[in-house]
This record gives C-alpha cells, structure tokens and sequence, in this order.
C-alpha cells in the first residue's frame, strides 16, 4: 500500500505540461498543509491499510512546499498507520528549488529519495521546454542531492524535442550518464494537446520528430544504458545495484494506493465502509475547491468507481506488461484466482500469434514483453484486451 | 425522389390534357388569413375550395448555391403568415439534419402560402429546389411543377455557373422569370453590376430585377406582389375526373406513407376510394391536406392544388412516385410520370457486419422512398460479402445518402470506390450471346470486360459551365486540360468575369473537379454540368494491392493516359491514411498482374506511451479501450488493418467541402 501526495502548485508552467497544476501569486500553504494532513488521514482511515510501505510527494512542484509541510504529512500517515521505517519516500524536486539547504531540510523532514526533474543538459533545450533552470544549475543540484541521497537519486530525462538530432540526444545520454546516480528516467516528448510545445508543432513553426527518428534515440537509449549496467525494469524507466522505484513499481503492479491532494488518482478498497469492491478515485482538481471540501467533509474526493474484475484485470495486464517482469501468474491469480494467463492468452488466437512473431513471452513465470515487443506495446494491448474481454 | 425530384413534371405536361373550361374566380373568401394557420394545425380543417385555379400560382425559387434561397423562402413564409416571425427562422424548409449541418438543401420542400393581394386570396405554391449541382436533376423536376421562378442572384458574387444552368432550365420551360437581387445589405454588394450581367447574359431588361434583401426583409413584399402578377396561373379544371400525380413520398412510422401529390384534375376527400395506375391496387383516403410546411389536414383538394394524401399505403412500393391516381371507376390516361433520375455515379455498398445485412437492407428501402434517384442493385463480393451496388446523382449525393444512412437509421457500411457507368461494345460472340445485346454497361469494375472481348469502350460526358474572375482563367484552362476536357465556349460576361464551357469526361469531374477549382480560384470559380452522352475511350481497370491482397473497395475504371499518376497518387493517400502496423505494409497499385505504383508503409517500431502512472492509468484505459473496440470494426485485407473510413477520404482530395 502506497500513498501519493499531490503537491498542485508550480512557479511557471513548462511548454509541454498539461498537469493538473497551478502558478499562483501566493500559496496558502498553512491551509495547503491542513488539508492534506487531513484528507490523508481520512483516507487511510476509510481504506484501514495496516503498512504504507512507500510515500510520493509529487506535483507540480512538491520541492516548492516547505520540508515542515513534508513533515506534517508523514507525521499524518505515521499516525493513522503503520509507517515503517525503511519506508520509500520520494520527493519530485526542480532544480531550481533544490539548494542543499532545502534538501537537508526534506531530508530531516522524512524524505529519503529523490528525483529531480533534469530534463535535458542543454540550455537550448531547457529554454525550448520552458524550464526554469540552467544545465549548470542541473548539475549542481544532482551533486547537491547524491550526496544528501546517495544511491536514492533519480533523475528525469526528456527525448525527442522538435529539432533533436540523433547526435544531439546521444550526447546529451553520455553526459547524464556522468552525472547520474543509480536510477533514470526517460521520457519520450508527448506533444499534449493544449500545451504550448504542441500548438507550436501544430501552427509548423517547430518540426514534428519523425518516428523513425523516434524509434532509433529510445533504442540508443536502452543499448546504452544497458551497456552502462541499468536494469531497463519498466518502459521508462532504468535502475542499477537494485535502486528501483518501489512507489512506481506498485503502480505497475496493480497495488493499491491512495491519491491526496488536488487532482490525486487512487485505487483501494475502501474497507472503513464495509466495501470489498477496488474503486477508481479522483479528488476534486481545482486546489480552492479541494481545500473546501477537505475542511467541510474531510476529503476532496470528487468522483468513485467500482471496477469491475474484468476493469481490474484489464489495468493489470496494460500496466504489468510495462515492466521487464511483466504480468506474473502469482499476481494475475491475485485478480483472476479462475482464469489462468495460460487460459487467456496460451490458446489459439491473437496473444498467440503475437508470442509466434516474437513480441510476447508467456512462460513459467508470466506474461511480458520481448525487447523488439515493449517498443511497440501499445500496438499490442489493443489485441491482448480484445482477446481478454472475449474470454 | 427527395434528392431529385419532389415536386414533378406535372404542371407543365398537364398544359395540354387541360380542358380551357377554367371555372370562374369567385374571388373566395378565405378564413381569416395571418397567423392562424399554424396555430389551428390539427383542430379545425381548411376548406381550399375558396382556391379556385386561378388564383393559384405554383413558382420554385432557383438560384446558386448560398445565393440566399432558403432565407427568401424563410421570409416567403414569414410575410404570409405561414410561419411565425422569430430570429430562429433558418432555412425552416431545410428539415434534414445533414441540410441544416451542411448548409445545403438536399430534399426539396414544397409549401402553401396564402397571400391577399388587392383584395383577392391567392394560395402561392413555394417549390424550394436543391441548391447543389449534384441535384440539379430536380430542380429541372421541381420546374416543371411551376408556371414561374425567382432567380435568385447574389449582389455581391453575382452571375454563377449553377445561375446559368438554371436560368436555362427554366427558360427552356417557358416559365416567367422573376429576377431578384439579394443580399443589397451587404457591403460590397454590387446590384447594378449584376443587373448588367444579367441583362447582358439572359437579355432581361435591368429595370425588371428586384433588389432585395431576404435577410433584413427590403423588399420581399414586393417578390409576392411580381410571383401573382407575372406568373400565370396552372391550367386545369375541378369539374373533370380525379388525376393526382404522385411526386414524392415520405414513409412514417405511424402512418405508413405519406404520398405528396398535385392535382391536374378533379378533386380528392377523404373517404374518396382510389386506384394506382401503376399498381392497380384499390386506397381508401383517410387524410388530406396541405404542406404550409408541416402537414395541415383539409377536406378536399381541387384541381391545380398540391398536398398530400394518406391512403392506408403500407408498403413502400406502394407509392410510386410519378404514378397517376383516379377515383375507383373513373379510370383516367395516366400523366406520362416521370423519367427516373440518371445515377452519374456508382458504388457498392455493404454492411460492416453480415449479420447486420437484414437491417441495412429495410433502412435502405425506406431511405429509398425519400430519395427514389438512388438506383439499387443487388451485389454481391467474394471480400465483402452480400450488399449492394447503388446509383447516385453524384459524389455529394452519395455522402449525404450515407450520412442520413447513419444519422436516420444509424447504420454504418462499407462503400467502395465510386465509379461513372461505362460502356463497352462487345466483340466476343460469347460475351454478346451471354449478355443478350453487344453493348453492355458496367457499373461495377469487377464487371469490366477484358479488351480481347471488346470492340470499344465509352465513357459518359458532361458539359460543364464554370463563372470565375478572369485572373483565374490560366490555372482554370489547365486544370480543365488536365482533366481531359475540350474546351467549347468562352464570353466574358462583364469586365472581369468571365464565362467557360468545357466537354469534360464524367469521371474527371465526379471526385474532386469541384473541389481543385475552388481552391484554385480562392472559391470565387463555380461550376455546374449537364449531361453530354458518351465518347469512345481508352480504358483499363486498376487493382490496389496491400501486401499482394486486392482492396475491392477502390478498384476502378480508369483511363490509360491517367493510370500511372492516379494509381500513384492512391498509394500514396493510402500510406497516409492506413495506420502504421507492426509489418511493413506494400501498398500497390496494378494493371493486371503489372505492378504500375509502389508505397512502402514501414512498421512500427516504437508505439508505447511514455509515462504511465497513477494518474495516467484511467485515461490510458479508455482511449485503450476505444482502440480495442475500433479494431473490431477495422476491415482486414489480408492481415492489414485498414479504418473503415480510410478508403473514403483517400478518394477525396480533402475531407471535409
């Protein structure tokens, strides 16, 4: 069971954010903070998970909060239960907000992982996503946060900005590569409708990437970092010596988590009403009305749905076929304690013709992707959950 | 009938089977006029024999496209009190909704106005007609119900081709002429300038034309007063026996069909017992009554009256239109009907789904009656399975009979390639005794002969009239060239627009003449066409192949000179509208087993989505899910998966007009 903090603020928009994230002149953060103390421990109370087993402060800009509002809530969910003490703790931290004062400050306030939105290492780039920081204040914080967090330091990673060439992403991977710690994250650009980035696309005054030229800078990616010792353990995502992000592999598979704050997702079973069912929850977007509710009724929580076993499984295989141990059959019993992997997807049909052309493995252990198929999952899911529904 | 045809060829043939014994004009008193005929709908009956013919006068409204018809008519309606005053009066004849989204009227509507005019009660018969050339068939349908027409002319764009075409029709009938100038409101409007190109084009003194605007209402009144002094009355007679001439029919739910006739003699009540001539079937009439538009219930219609008549008609074939109703005993010569609309263009259609094949075929039946100048024929494919291959009166037509396919009757299908009806003249004793005649003509490419068994093949022509600004003549010359068309005529209608005419083969215009002209003239060039019978061609059938497997829906008839650059360009249309997949995808274009045009879609190599986190995960699942769903519906050709609607918008230059 895991607990995801919404932080909902941020000093500037970047031009490829469509987060649920506001700039104000002025944070209430007393009220910020009260708030979030109290729909986490409402939450935690409805769901009576026993273990929180990791905590993720994200955002916005979470690193923008004060280490005594970090504290305030890990003090909250210590309370209402059980928060050990090799817990995860992630903080989601802008370069521009990391001096190693605030870090040693998040450090004593409970947080003991960071990840620092990099994005790239090129003030060109950084200007063209509409970062704050420079690539020297990147590095900065990065040497800032591995010695406060050794070995517990993430950084993030942006690839296929309009204009990027094969070259230019190369050298940039080589130079992060120097300065990382033991865990990257990798993110292809996603031109989201409404951001400034994909309007620019749009209006033709930046290029598109090609695909191709897509397809090749992920597969420099993976061979690199392979090469470098990463475990590539998710589509995104690379780790060495075990530095796994725990919170996110929860995600992945399928465990429940509760979402606090403005526009936090949850899926749990809220057991405190007498419910077996696991629902989809949303809290209230907008952090003004959020807060009302949360001092009126003790959560924020804006909208609720039971998923059916048939929904449950459905997110399970689209979310565990995005790690490199994918579905495994332990897991998928957990949901479909009938119904077999080998069941669904060993007998004739699409899943199988899938495995015979080299994208899919099903074996002893489960279901996942091959190398050649986690590229190009998402042209896989479409058949694998036809044939599931059809079962 | 709907596309073509709503208001028939009754008037104008009728001229001669009239007797002139017209009763004598009692100048009827008519049930306070105004308002009260739309409110008292469904409470109190008309009695219409205040209307004796002559003050009756039947008139369409012509004009080209957006040239402010559908807004006269609204205005037309408004002034006599037919409909109410209010700002949501919007082209109120145009029902459909495809009319109404795409601004075009599609099914002409025909209404009863009642109008006083120093001191006399006239019923006025509005005929809206199509405003697209694709229909211009019915407008010249709609014109010979007609004794006159408003020539409705834009102040601002002036003379247009689609004006010319219909000037014409109506000129050839010998109707009366009302030339109208709308739209004086507008700013750049011009009215002297057109009046000259009208006097200069048509020979109709510029003092005539009426300068109006529908919109604010100027000098609409003044239309009325000209349609009742110029426009003679219809010529036929009350005391003769029963002739009612079916020109269109709509089918209800409830009712069952609703037949819209026009009386060229006698008179029809309800319980009145009729026969069809056609079918010889026996009706008793349970309702009569008007169009004012909606159906307003009377006790009788007389001679040169339209309306509408529900005689326990169930079956849609019952009421065909062009068919002469008489009284039971009193048989009367049938009026000679109707030609039936000649399709221009041809396409297959199927259902997605066989299982559906039941239902497609009773919504096409129904949409059938509303719109009779579909032709449909049984087909069947090896690919596609059982369905149809139906007949249009042109490109827009068809996309408007597949939009009311699914907004109607909520039905998708699978239409293939349009093609033009060809001819071959057969050479091959065996082929010429197989089909029983030496020349055949093919509506379906997988119907086309081999050239070892044909003599030679023919391809339809339209002469085609285009209006444009002269700075626009060079690009227009070659794009006409282009298309293989023979130029005919060329008169500068003032001193910067100019007039073209142009032989042009059928084909080259079907898919997207209309559109490259308007981009090549910024949309200041229009076009109309007529019917021009047929030429010798050079033809040949081109097959599209997606990895080695034929696509059926987009084999055509083509000519040779065009093969290579219209297969070429299909490929690489089809590249851009055929999803990446996880194979490379060869998409070729073919003459027989000649491979003419090749485009390689590469396979995907990377499809993922980037992030997928808690907040992520239910996004992601619906549009999942949504692709899961469309995979079903995605037509497979081989192991291809190809949207069904690609086919479609890789014949059209551009998907939306």
């Amino acid at each position: 069971q895991t607990l995801c903090q919404q932080w909902p603020y941020c000093r500037k928009r970047c031009s490829y954010c469509n987060f649920n994230t506001y700039v104000v002149p002025a944070v209430d953060e007393a009220t910020m903070r009260a708030c979030l103390v109290r729909e986490a421990h409402t939450l935690l109370r409805l769901s009576q998970v026993h273990s929180i087993t990791s905590v993720f402060f994200g955002g916005g800009t979470p690193s923008l909060a004060s280490p005594h509002t970090i504290a305030a809530v890990l003090e909250a969910v210590a309370g209402a239960a059980h928060l050990p003490t090799n817990a995860e703790v992630t903080l989601e931290a802008n370069p521009s907000s990391t001096d190693t004062s605030r870090l040693t400050g998040f450090r004593a306030a409970g947080v003991n992982r960071l990840s620092i939105g990099v994005q790239s290492l090129d003030d060109t780039e950084l200007r063209l996503l509409g970062r704050e920081h420079t690539a020297a204040e990147a590095r900065k914080a990065v040497e800032a946060a591995k010695g406060l967090f050794p070995g517990r330091t993430s950084i993030d990673l942006i690839f296929g900005l309009p204009g990027q060439s094969q070259d230019t992403w190369a050298q940039g991977l080589e130079a992060a590569l120097g300065l990382c710690d033991d865990h990257i994250s990798l993110y292809q650009l996603t031109l989201e409708r409404g951001t400034a980035l994909a309007a620019q696309v749009r209006g033709g005054t930046l290029p598109l990437p090609p695909q191709d030229l897509l397809a090749d800078m992920y597969q420099t990616a993976r061979t690199v970092l392979v090469a470098a010792g990463f475990r590539h353990y998710e589509v995104s995502n690379f780790a060495r010596k075990g530095a796994l992000s725990n919170h996110n592999l929860s995600y992945w598979r399928a465990d429940q988590y509760i979402g606090v704050g403005p526009g936090a997702h949850g899926r749990f079973v809220p057991q405190g009403e007498g419910s077996c069912s696991r629902e989809a929850r949303v809290q209230t977007l907008d952090p003004v009305a959020w807060m009302r509710e949360v001092q009126c009724q003790g959560h924020g929580t804006r909208s609720r749905v039971v998923l059916s076993p048939l929904e449950q499984l459905e997110e399970l295989l689209t979310l565990g076929l995005r790690t490199d141990e994918g579905v495994t059959h332990e897991r998928w019993r957990h949901f479909s304690p009938q119904l077999s992997l080998q069941a669904v997807f060993g007998v004739p049909g699409e899943a199988r013709a899938l495995q015979e052309q080299g994208w899919l493995l099903l074996d002893g252990s489960g279901l996942r992707c091959t190398w050649a198929g986690l590229a190009v999952l998402d042209s896989l899911l479409p058949d694998l959950l036809c044939q599931l529904q059809g079962r | 009938m709907a596309l073509a045809g709503r208001t028939a060829a009754w008037w104008a043939r009728l001229r001669s089977p009239c007797p002139a014994a017209a009763p004598l004009c009692l100048a009827g008193w008519m049930p306070a006029a105004g308002g009260r005929w739309y409110s008292c709908r469904g409470k109190e009956k008309l009695d219409m024999s205040t209307y004796p013919v002559e003050s009756i006068r039947n008139f369409s409204i012509i004009a080209h496209v957006d040239h402010g018809k559908s807004t006269l008519a609204d205005r037309l309606l408004e002034i006599t009190g037919t409909i109410s005053k209010t700002d949501r009066n919007k082209q109120v004849l145009d029902k459909l909704q495809v009319e109404r989204e795409r601004g075009i009227t599609v099914k002409a509507q025909s209404a009863s106005l009642f109008y006083n005019h120093e001191g006399i009660n006239y019923l006025l018969n509005l005929i809206d007609t199509p405003g697209h050339v694709d229909f211009s068939y019915e407008v010249s349908r709609s014109l010979s119900a007609c004794q006159g027409v408003i020539l409705v002319v834009d102040a601002n764009e002036g003379i247009q081709a689609q004006t010319v075409a219909n000037f014409y029709l109506a000129f050839e009938a010998q109707l009366s002429i009302i030339p109208v100038i709308n739209k004086i409101d507008l700013k750049n409007a011009d009215p002297e300038r057109v009046e000259k190109q009208i006097e200069k084009l048509f020979d109709i003194p510029t003092d005539e034309c009426i300068r109006i605007s529908a919109k604010q209402g100027t000098n609409v009144e003044k239309v009325l007063q000209k349609v009742i002094e110029k426009i003679p009355p219809p010529q036929c007679n009350t005391a003769d026996p029963l002739k009612a001439l079916v020109f269109d029919s709509t089918f209800d739910h409830y009712r069952g069909v609703v037949a819209n006739v026009a009386l060229f003699g006698g008179e029809i009540a309800k319980g009145n017992k009729i026969v069809s001539a056609h079918t010889k079937k026996r009706y008793e009439v349970s309702e009569v009554g008007i169009l004012t538009p909606n159906e307003q219930p009377t006790h009788k219609l007389y001679a040169g009256q339209v309306g509408y008549l529900i005689a326990g008609m169930k079956e849609v074939t019952e009421a065909q239109i062009g068919d002469t109703l008489f009284l039971y005993k009193q048989p009367v010569e049938p009026l000679p009907g109707f030609k039936s609309a000649k399709p221009m263009v041809f396409a297959g259609m199927y259902p997605v789904d066989q299982t559906e094949y039941n239902n497609l075929k009773s919504a096409l039946e129904r949409l059938t009656l509303n719109d009779s100048s579909v032709t449909v024929h049984r087909d069947s494919s090896l690919a596609l399975g059982a369905g149809w291959r139906l007949g249009f009166l042109g490109l827009l037509h068809m996309e408007v009979f597949n939009q009311r396919l699914e907004q109607e009757y909520n039905m998708s299908v699978i239409l293939t390639a349009p093609t033009v009806p060809y001819k071959a003249v057969l050479s091959s004793a065996k082929l010429i005794k197989e089909y029983g005649r030496d020349e055949i003509t093919i509506i379906n490419p997988a119907q086309f002969p081999d050239k070892l068994s044909v003599s030679e093949y023919l391809e339809p022509t339209v002469l085609g009239t285009i209006v444009t600004p002269h700075e626009y003549i060079g690009k227009i010359i070659a794009l006409c060239q282009d298309r293989r068309a023979v130029q005919k005529d060329m008169l500068y209608i003032d001193e910067n627009r100019v007039m073209l005419k142009y032989l042009f083969p059928l084909n080259e215009i079907v898919l997207d003449f209309y559109d490259a002209l308007k981009s090549l003239s910024s949309g200041y060039a229009s076009f109309d066409y007529e019917d021009a019978g047929y030429q010798t061609a050079d033809l040949i059938k081109m097959d599209i192949l997606l990895n080695g497997n034929p696509v059926e829906e987009l084999s055509t008839i083509i000519h040779n000179d065009k093969a290579y650059a219209a297969g070429k360009l299909l490929c690489e249309r089809l590249k851009e509208a055929i999803p990446r997949q996880l194979f490379e995808i060869a998409i070729q274009a073919a003459i027989g087993k000649k491979i003419i045009a090749r485009e390689t879609l590469k396979a995907y190599r990377k499809n993922v989505v980037a992030k997928c986190y808690g907040g992520d995960i239910t996004r992601r699942m619906k549009l999942l899910k949504r692709q899961a769903e469309s995979k079903r519906l995605m037509r497979k050709i081989g192991n291809v998966e190809v949207p069904r609607d690609a086919f479609i918008r890789v014949l059209r230059r551009e998907t939306d007009k």
